[in-house]
């Protein structure tokens, strides 16, 4: 119901929207309460876990009753509270959990049943048969009991995350944090005023008061627009800061979209924002919490400070009757401002002794206490305790206070803990609990509007002394100053269930019965009865569950202590806090020169790392890659084949000192290479285990080239790094990663050299361009480099261009290479040359394997240290028993050989046990004619010729093999020197 | 959680690469022996309390930082680049 | 003989305009590496002697006309829009990196709040004023920022070029989408 004249919605402008299919109006400033229960509708959800019917109990994001699910399909949001979801044209709401409807819910015989579902049913029912856990319980207790569910779709709005800093971060924007802002922002710090409101004011915008001579409401929007002229703050409304984090900062949620029908391209719904501040003020206010008694869930009984708000912010009276029940002075605000509004007060009740309201227009009940209601859908009346006895008065609407608890939860989550006020009967922050973040004005326990402008002054003047400034004189505004007095009530005695968790339904006997069985931490009742679980996280009745608590158990409130507040401070959805990470947003892509070429060629692309690289060209008539694959492998073996190498990482070392460097980080001696030449190298961690391998070039006398495998590039660089800064910055050498710069090819076969003479502008011949030189060359002017390296065993090269130039040299290189009967080749192919001469890669090279297990124990050099030398001297690294690298070939019926099976002894059983070993690679060779394999075999150097299992569990696929030398072509490697 | 880079000033945490204790610094000579290589590589003091460690500014300037942080407080204390802290060893 | 087109790094991915920001690509011309091989001095003479230049300090960059010098991490300065003199290899480790770098000029309003979307550290114009520089990641990647007359040159790794301009088109978006 509307009343005249009242609230900040725009009465020109009609929003219509829909709750469950049903056609509603209110209007532009409206939240989707407030448009409900102007037009009447109380019942806005069930409960989790019994479905009773229930109504709105706040108006703000605290809200534990009143969730919906927005949009439909994917667009579909479940969980939002209605609280805070303001309303636009077109806007479809519907309720949750209910089924066939809200109005009838069939699972509301759950209510009927709670006698057996209260604290701990489900650990003491559902025990037995073990086997029922997950297939009949769990399912029907999701079923029965829940909040929204998600449309299953993928969500197809936008999302996105972006940084901001600031000098002073205030989180609230009510009097408190109005003033803070303006103190600093006049002062000229910059400033960031962050709100989860759509409209900045707070409680100014909540209540009927007087500011400086004119409406709360009238001078916030002053503050406002002067903060949002000034250019050193920035004002974040529909933000939520969400948590308070190491080093100055913060999480938050901006709603940037969730409250517009249209949006563009690309418009994101919600931002999360991280936010650096040096300074912080908290001002977010407090929050109210009601008393517990009997069925005070009925739709229709509210905070009383969220009466309030819907009739100053909102112009509507949430009843016709309206009774209020309190136990301070704030609860008679609510009753004398309806009572001006014209609203029917039915009474109201105080369970103080001997409180009097002067001229007052409706029944006040002193000493007496709300301690039962009724009406199912909708209050109907309400029962009271006197000392005379109970009666029943009619009412629709029930305005609560059990006084207010300041909001706190951003100073704990540091792992502060609040400390108990008395005065308050409230917990308030713990003084330098977050660095850098000051509490104030109602989140500090201050609750008069005076005290908070003053509290806001305070804690900016503070910051900006903290931050270096000076601050600037303000006139102070006039402002209400009441004081604050309530007498602690909790929880009515009396029979019935009393809700403290309205979101999970935990009442004050779930409580008593944690208490009973020993739950008696309050971390305990907490888990046991799920009190503070829900969504909301007891933002409204953590404080009086453990005021239950310790009533009994006996101890104090303070003794009782609170349960932890972690972040977020409200629901943050997934999809902001990951946005962008969706499809190719989640990692970059790198792309070599050849990309463009190797896509158009149609070649699968496989992903290195971050790279993509082709794993196979496919030809016409072939139908499967391993057709492709075989004719690949033919390029290189019998004429020449070409394959882009530019992914492996490139360190570029100079410097006096590099060949001390090379010596150091590989196992074998690097300054004893000549100029013009490469060599082979292993490097190790410090643990003694295998680190990465790769060719070193030698291009001058301080200057060397090292090359990476794709996959650790970042790893290896990251090392030389290390060692040059923490273990030897007194060494002249400068390490720089020059992968991007270079586009490499490798072309190898036979016929390799004969292509590059066709396109070097002075040809080479092997005399002076023997196996592993290296060396500068020229190809069409273009400087490049030239290695004689072999990968795949065959005469290769790699040839380097500057990477402009790479899309064109691998269309000649492969336009040369076909015309000499060769073409591109893949990874797959690469892979299979690279098996048939047991080169390695990082299936061998694994993080648990050392030289000797590759078999290279002799490339350790005596004459020097490098890093891992003593660590792979320990017994178990030069144990014989280890697994050592071998071939392994089939032998039996069973011709296909798997990677990452385990190899038997062919009498034993195949369990781990009796394992000697495993496959690390497998393909198949078209030069054997059969697939080959890299693997561990214990002992594995002395066994070639013996026969042995493999068995794959996962792929139940079991194979007679024979270990074999893990070269398998060319063993005397006379091809590459050729 | 922010860094304060010596040479980049206050930074996101996201930019930098954590190593492991400091104690990296000190590595012991080939002869030291195997406890003193054990204590180098494995035995980890974990205190609640002051820590030093080894964090890389790998998104940022590439400088190896040894940083002294509180486990409990998770206050960072002092900021060095590793070449420093190295060669004051010397 | 062969004759070898050159290709830019972002072949028909730019220029790029949304709202009031734009993205275009740039041709720096050279780009060479100096690193700092330990006698800091000597370099800084070197590079005054050579180009005119000033060695910069860390997070500054010096100009001489069209050729300029930006800090690029804590060993290493990056000499752009000219080949390194001779005798700087004399000084310094000198490292040709003219293709390893892809080049963009982000301009126009709300090319901050684009970068606010895309890298964790404040460029705003209090903080960051021109012939800064600074080294973070533009989401996962490597970038140097450097802010301009027009704007900000921004360099990532030439193999990300195309996911560079992927991720600058959508914050430009969400940008655009809030004006």
């Amino acid at each position: 119901m509307r009343i005249a004249g009242r609230g900040m919605i725009d009465r020109r402008k009609p929003v219509s929207f829909t709750f469950d299919g049903r056609r509603y109006s209110g209007f532009a400033g409206d939240t989707v309460a407030s448009a409900l229960l102007a037009n009447g509708q109380r019942l806005m959800g069930r409960s989790f876990k019994y479905h009773r019917p229930r109504g709105v109990l706040t108006a703000g994001s605290e809200e534990p009753n009143a969730l919906v699910t927005t949009g439909v399909g994917p667009a579909s949001e479940p969980n939002v509270r209605a609280t805070t979801q303001e309303i636009y044209e077109g806007l479809a709401v519907r309720s949750q959990n209910a089924w066939p409807s809200l109005d009838f819910d069939v699972m509301a015989v759950n209510d009927l049943a709670s006698p057996y579902l209260g604290a701990g049913f489900y650990y003491k029912t559902f025990m037995w048969p073990r086997r029922f856990w997950e297939r009949v319980y769990e399912p029907v207790i999701r079923r029965a009991a829940g909040l929204g569910a998600l449309s299953g779709q993928p969500n197809a709005d936008a999302y996105e995350k972006a940084y901001a800093f600031c000098d002073l971060l205030v989180i609230g924007a009510g009097p408190t944090g109005l003033m803070a802002a303006l103190a600093a922002g006049r002062a000229g710090a910059d400033v960031i005023l962050a709100d989860e409101d759509a409209v900045m004011g707070g409680r100014l915008n909540a209540e009927s008061e007087i500011v400086e001579g004119q409406p709360g409401q009238a001078w916030a929007a002053e503050v406002v627009a002067e903060l949002a002229a000034m250019d050193n703050v920035r004002l974040m409304p529909r933000t939520t800061v969400t948590g308070a984090y190491d080093g100055g900062m913060f999480g938050a949620l901006e709603r940037v979209n969730q409250h517009r029908a249209r949006r563009g391209t690309g418009a994101p719904l919600e931002c999360f924002w991280r936010i650096a501040a040096k300074q912080s003020i908290l001002a977010a206010g407090a929050l109210e919490r009601p008393v517990a008694f009997a069925n005070n869930d009925r739709p229709g009984i509210m905070m009383a400070g969220a009466v309030r708000v819907y009739l100053n912010r909102w112009g509507v009276a949430p009843g016709k009757q309206v009774a209020v029940f309190g136990n301070n002075d704030d609860a008679h605000r609510t009753a004398r401002e309806l009572a001006a509004a014209g609203v029917h007060v039915a009474a109201l009740i105080d369970c103080r002794e001997g409180v009097r309201v002067q001229g007052a227009a409706y029944p006040v009940l002193s000493g007496a206490q709300v301690c039962n209601a009724s009406g199912r859908k909708e209050l109907e009346a309400v029962t009271i305790r006197t000392a005379s006895g109970e009666h029943k008065i009619q009412a629709d609407c029930l305005a609560i206070s059990g006084g207010w608890n300041p909001s706190v939860h951003l100073t704990c989550h540091l792992n502060g803990r609040p400390t108990w006020n008395a005065d308050i009967q409230a917990f308030v922050p713990t003084p330098g609990a977050v660095p850098g973040m000051r509490a104030a004005g109602a989140c500090n326990g201050v609750f008069s509007t005076r005290g908070c402008f003053v509290a806001g002054l305070e804690a900016a003047t503070a910051a900006l002394e903290a931050l270096g400034r000076k601050p600037v004189a303000i006139n102070f505004p006039e402002a209400e100053d009441a004081a604050y007095k309530l007498e602690p009530l909790w929880a009515v005695a009396g029979k019935g269930r009393a809700w403290l968790d309205f979101q999970n339904d935990v009442c004050v006997k779930d409580v008593a019965q944690a208490a009973a069985e020993n739950f008696r931490s309050v971390e305990h009742m907490k888990r046991y009865t799920t009190q503070g679980m829900a969504p909301d996280q007891g933002k409204n009745s953590n404080v009086t569950a453990l005021a239950v608590l310790a009533d009994a158990t006996g101890r104090g409130i303070a003794e009782t202590g609170t349960t932890t507040f972690r972040p977020p401070y409200t629901p943050v959805s997934i999809a902001a806090m990951g946005a962008g990470g969706q499809g190719k947003g989640f990692a970059p892509e790198r792309f070599t020169t050849s990309h463009a070429a190797s896509l158009a060629m149609k070649a699968p692309m496989v992903e290195a790392g971050l790279w993509y690289r082709p794993s196979y060209f496919p030809r016409g008539q072939e139908r499967h890659w391993r057709q492709s694959c075989d004719r690949e492998v033919g390029f290189v073996r019998n004429a020449v084949g070409i394959c882009d190498v530019s992914t492996l990482g490139k360190i570029d070392i100079q410097g006096p000192d590099a060949a001390k460097l090379l010596d150091l980080v590989y196992v074998n001696t690097f300054s004893s290479l000549k100029v013009g030449k490469v060599r082979y190298g292993l490097m190790l961690r410090e643990d003694g285990f295998v680190m990465d391998d790769g060719t070193c070039a030698r291009l001058g006398d301080q200057h060397y080239l090292m090359t990476t495998t794709t996959g650790a590039a970042g790893q290896v660089m990251r090392h030389l790094e290390f060692v040059t800064q923490c273990l030897h910055p007194e060494w002249q050498v400068h390490v720089i990663s020059v992968t991007d710069h270079w586009a490499q090819f490798a072309v190898a076969g036979p016929k390799s050299r004969d292509l590059l003479n066709g396109l070097l502008d002075a040809p080479i011949d092997n005399a002076s361009f023997p196996f592993m030189a290296c060396g500068a060359v020229q190809l069409g002017g273009v400087e490049a480099r030239l290695f004689r390296i072999s990968f795949s065993g065959e005469h290769a090269y790699e040839i380097a261009v500057p990477a402009r130039y790479g899309a064109a040299l691998f269309d000649l290189l492969v336009a040369r290479a076909e015309a000499m009967g060769g073409g591109a080749y893949g990874m797959e192919a690469l892979n299979v040359l690279r098996l048939e001469k047991g080169h390695l890669t990082h299936a061998e090279i694994d993080g648990r394997a050392t030289a000797g297990d590759v078999g290279m124990e002799a490339m350790v050099s005596d004459a020097k240290d490098c890093i891992g030398k003593t660590m792979s001297e320990r017994p178990g690294l030069r144990d014989p028993k280890r697994g050592q690298l071998v071939g392994l070939r089939p032998v039996g019926a069973v011709k296909q050989l798997t990677a990452g099976a385990f190899l038997f002894a062919p009498g034993d059983e195949a369990i781990r046990e009796n394992a000697q070993g495993h496959t690390s690679s497998v393909g198949f060779s078209p030069d054997i004619g059969t697939f080959i394999g890299l693997g561990f075999v214990t002992r594995g150097r002395q066994r070639h010729g013996e026969r042995l299992r493999m068995v794959d569990h996962l792929r139940e696929i079991e194979a007679e093999v024979e270990i074999c030398a893990p070269v398998f072509v060319d063993p005397e490697g006379g091809r590459a020197r050729g | 959680m922010r860094i304060e880079c010596p040479i980049c000033g206050s930074r996101d945490r996201r930019e930098f690469y954590y190593q492991g204790a400091a104690v990296a610094l000190d590595r012991p000579a080939p002869d030291a022996g195997d406890a003193v290589w054990d204590v180098y590589l494995h035995l980890r003091d974990n205190p609640a309390g002051e820590t030093r460690d080894l964090w890389q500014h790998e998104g940022g300037c590439g400088a190896w930082l040894v940083v002294t942080r509180d486990t409990v407080t998770h206050a960072i204390s002092a900021v060095e680049l590793a070449s420093d802290v190295k060669r004051a060893m010397a | 003989m062969a004759e070898l087109k050159a290709q830019n790094p972002f072949a028909d991915l730019l220029p790029l305009k949304i709202g009031g920001v734009s993205v275009d690509a740039r041709d720096l011309g050279h780009l060479t590496v100096l690193g700092d091989l330990g006698n800091r001095a000597a370099l800084a003479e070197a590079l005054e002697q050579a180009h005119g230049l000033a060695l910069p300090e860390p997070l500054r960059s010096t100009e001489n006309g069209a050729t300029r010098c930006i800090w690029l991490g804590s060993s290493e300065v990056l000499l752009i829009g000219t080949p390194p003199d001779a005798a700087l290899t004399k000084v310094a480790a000198v490292v040709d990196v003219s293709d390893g770098w892809a080049a963009v000029q982000l301009s126009g309003v709300g090319a901050e709040d684009v970068l606010a979307r895309l890298v964790p550290v404040d460029v705003r114009t209090s903080v960051f004023e021109r012939g800064h520089t600074l080294r973070s990641q533009l989401r996962e990647m490597p970038v140097s920022i450097t802010r301009n007359e027009g704007g900000f040159l921004l360099l990532v790794p030439r193999s990300v070029a195309a996911t560079m301009v992927q991720e600058l088109r959508r914050a430009m978006e969400a940008v655009a989408s809030r004006r």
